[in-house]
């Protein structure tokens, strides 16, 4: 998580004057750090098992969160490939299957723009985790997961379609869900949704990313 | 057509380019096409199939390499029915969002609510606060929605090797489903039935002797595909060791669902990584084990009478919980009125237009604040998944503390498998195609999003 839960003023509103007179207030975010062990669950079981078969683990694994009974591991761009093999690979851990890639797009966490999400699955011991690395927006390059799992090929197509994030090593890394030939990533949050205007009996509503939302 | 010299198709034409001469065959040309291409010393067609085809299960473009009758290479073209759901949900409540990610999996509307729900309460942390009598409606419409969705799967699955019989049957039973569906959420389709909290209102008068009913008729009329599709000498000629797919290449590949069942390994996410209660219902998992086309067909056909005892137990427990709530107790999150069908449709129910505009100035203002705003949900992320009747659906949230979600991610089980049509196909032949791909199911709602 980042600078996405800092925010100013009372009762969340954006986008419109606020009339609460609380706009100066300022939160700061509740920038997460590392979960302390016991992580609980199985978790501090695949942690141990990951730090025995990989002997870099301590640089390769920036942070560890244990957040809503779920375990994620952020991992450093240049060591996931490795990673990816010793969760598959390795006996005890046995991540047979990867279920894709997601992204998102923290545009305030500076040099750490784009985020890729990799949940894991174990049906030898039937266990879930997560894996997330970063990228600066400035160069949005993660080696591919797809010589690990065959099954990611299409995930990182749609990753890269959607926030323009460098599968580097992926056979064919083209767009997927939009045409070839559009311009820019339409997930990323700088991309407007579009939308018009609607009229009903005289009053006008503004298309939905131009509506007053609150957070 | 064939000898025919005079006839002349204006839309059927061939054109020369740098990758060699390009045929548009419109059906009434097969001869000339196969004269001219005869001629050709090379043996090598590549073959554009779709997205407009009867036989591509949906808006799928396949492109096949073919050596004569035999593919080389397959490549599929997606995204034709892209529509920018997870994006569009970035923009609106939480509460909103399901009537958006209910039309992703266009057949199964209810998977995708439910994943999505337990996404959100698993955020908000109230998993646990779920009233027991909205988990086991929601556990009911699943199953129910489970059979409608297996019955396309047959009944088009069936209907595009051309065996036209088994389509009417299935679509005669699943109109049946659909009736449930629109006697219990106002709708056949796209319900948005299912709420963060809870569902969006009880079950009508008379919903379950109804669904006691069709859950017999349903029984009975199952033997007619069954008895016109299982060990049919041309059906299994058709779809026996057809799309193989071992279990290696399921894992790699991501694949669930039937498709990963067909290879013996009985991993149904109800059972392994119960989600909803369903630890406290009987059924079981059903499995083959040839790992084809065959192998999936029979899986959904045994997983029918599955979803049937599972129904059946819901509504044994349904009808002790009469007039339990169906919506989480947390005002800030259960949406102020429970819908009632009135004359104009469904609605807000008018005792509480009454309350709210005749009585209670705070609970205007609350229902207010709660339907234009929404509720809060702490940030984090979450992944939870659900057995879809194509595999694990899996859902993937982003809060940022806001009333809108940050980010919503759908790993469609439809997307991931069919990734696996050059793996099934590649190196049969060209009818081998369609078999392989409807026993995949995917629905292209699902896949493009």
């Amino acid at each position: 998580m980042s600078d996405i839960n800092s925010g100013s003023g009372l009762f969340g509103v954006k986008g419109s004057g606020d009339t609460s007179g609380y706009g100066g207030l300022v939160q700061q975010s509740l920038n997460q750090g590392s979960s302390e062990r016991p992580y609980g669950s199985y978790f501090d079981e695949v942690a141990d098992e990951l730090e025995r078969a990989y002997p870099l683990f301590s640089d390769a694994i920036e942070k560890v969160i244990v957040d809503r009974g779920e375990l994620t591991l952020f991992v450093k761009r240049e060591r996931i490939l490795d990673v990816a093999k010793i969760l598959r690979d390795t006996p005890t851990l046995r991540f047979e299957i990867c279920l894709g890639v997601s992204g998102v797009h923290y545009p305030e966490e500076k040099g750490r723009e784009l985020h890729a999400i990799y949940p894991l699955l174990s049906i030898t011991n039937n266990r879930r985790i997560r894996l997330e690395v970063t990228a600066p927006e400035s160069d949005p390059h993660i080696p591919s997961l797809v010589e690990v799992w065959a099954g990611n090929n299409w995930n990182e197509r749609e990753t890269f379609d959607m926030f323009g994030i460098i599968f580097d090593g992926h056979p064919a890394l083209t767009r997927i869900l939009m045409p070839d030939d559009w311009p820019g990533h339409p997930q990323r949050k700088d991309y407007p949704l579009g939308g018009i205007e609607v009229e009903y009996k005289g009053a006008v509503i503004p298309p939905p990313d131009r509506r007053r939302s609150y957070k | 057509m064939s000898s025919n010299e005079t006839y002349f198709d204006p839309y059927a034409s061939s054109r020369e380019t740098t990758e060699g001469t390009v045929y548009s065959v419109t059906g009434g040309d097969w001869d000339q096409v196969a004269t001219e291409i005869g001629q050709n010393k090379e043996e090598r067609v590549v073959v554009n199939m779709g997205p407009q085809h009867p036989s591509t299960h949906g808006v799928l473009r396949l492109m096949l390499e073919l050596e004569g009758e035999t593919i080389t290479e397959c490549r599929c073209g997606i995204g034709y029915l892209h529509t920018g759901i997870e994006k569009n949900c970035e923009y609106r409540t939480w509460t909103q969002g399901v009537t958006f990610v209910t039309r992703m999996d266009y057949l199964a509307p209810l998977f995708n609510e439910t994943a999505y729900c337990l996404g959100v309460e698993k955020l908000l942390g109230v998993t646990e606060d779920v009233p027991e009598r909205a988990t086991v409606i929601r556990v009911m419409m699943m199953e129910l929605n489970r059979i409608s969705s297996h019955m396309v799967a047959l009944g088009t699955g069936a209907l595009e090797l051309g065996a036209l019989t088994p389509m009417l049957f299935a679509f005669r039973e699943r109109e049946k489903v659909l009736d449930l569906f629109e006697l219990i959420s106002g709708l056949r389709m796209n319900m948005a039935y299912i709420r963060p909290g809870g569902v969006a209102q009880d079950l009508p008068a008379g919903a379950l002797s109804k669904i006691t009913e069709t859950i017999k008729d349903l029984r009975k009329n199952f033997k007619d595909n069954e008895n016109l599709l299982v060990g049919n000498s041309i059906w299994m000629k058709r779809t026996k060791d057809v799309g193989y797919l071992d279990l290696a290449g399921c894992t790699t590949l991501g694949v669930t669902g039937p498709v990963l069942r067909a290879t013996g390994l009985p991993w149904d996410l109800r059972k392994t990584q119960p989600y909803c209660g369903y630890e406290n219902y009987q059924f079981d998992v059903i499995t083959a084990t040839s790992a084809d086309s065959y192998g999936r067909f029979l899986i959904r056909v045994n997983e029918l009478e599955q979803s049937l005892r599972i129904v059946e137990q819901c509504v044994a427990k349904l009808e002790k919980s009469e007039g339990s709530p169906v919506m989480i107790s947390d005002k800030k999150i259960a949406w102020p009125a429970q819908l009632a069908l009135g004359g104009d449709g469904l609605g807000n129910s008018l005792e509480h237009i009454r309350k709210i505009m005749g009585e209670s100035m705070e609970a205007l203002i609350h229902h207010f604040k709660l339907v234009t705003e929404g509720f809060r949900v702490p940030a984090g992320q979450v992944y939870t998944a659900v057995e879809s009747p194509r595999g694990e659906l899996g859902v993937h949230l982003v809060s940022d503390g806001g009333t809108r979600p940050y980010r919503v991610h759908f790993r469609e089980p439809s997307f991931n498998n069919l990734q696996s049509t050059a793996a099934m196909c590649e190196g049969g032949q060209i009818a081998d195609v369609v078999a392989a791909v409807a026993s995949i199911d995917p629905v292209m709602g699902g896949v493009d999003r």
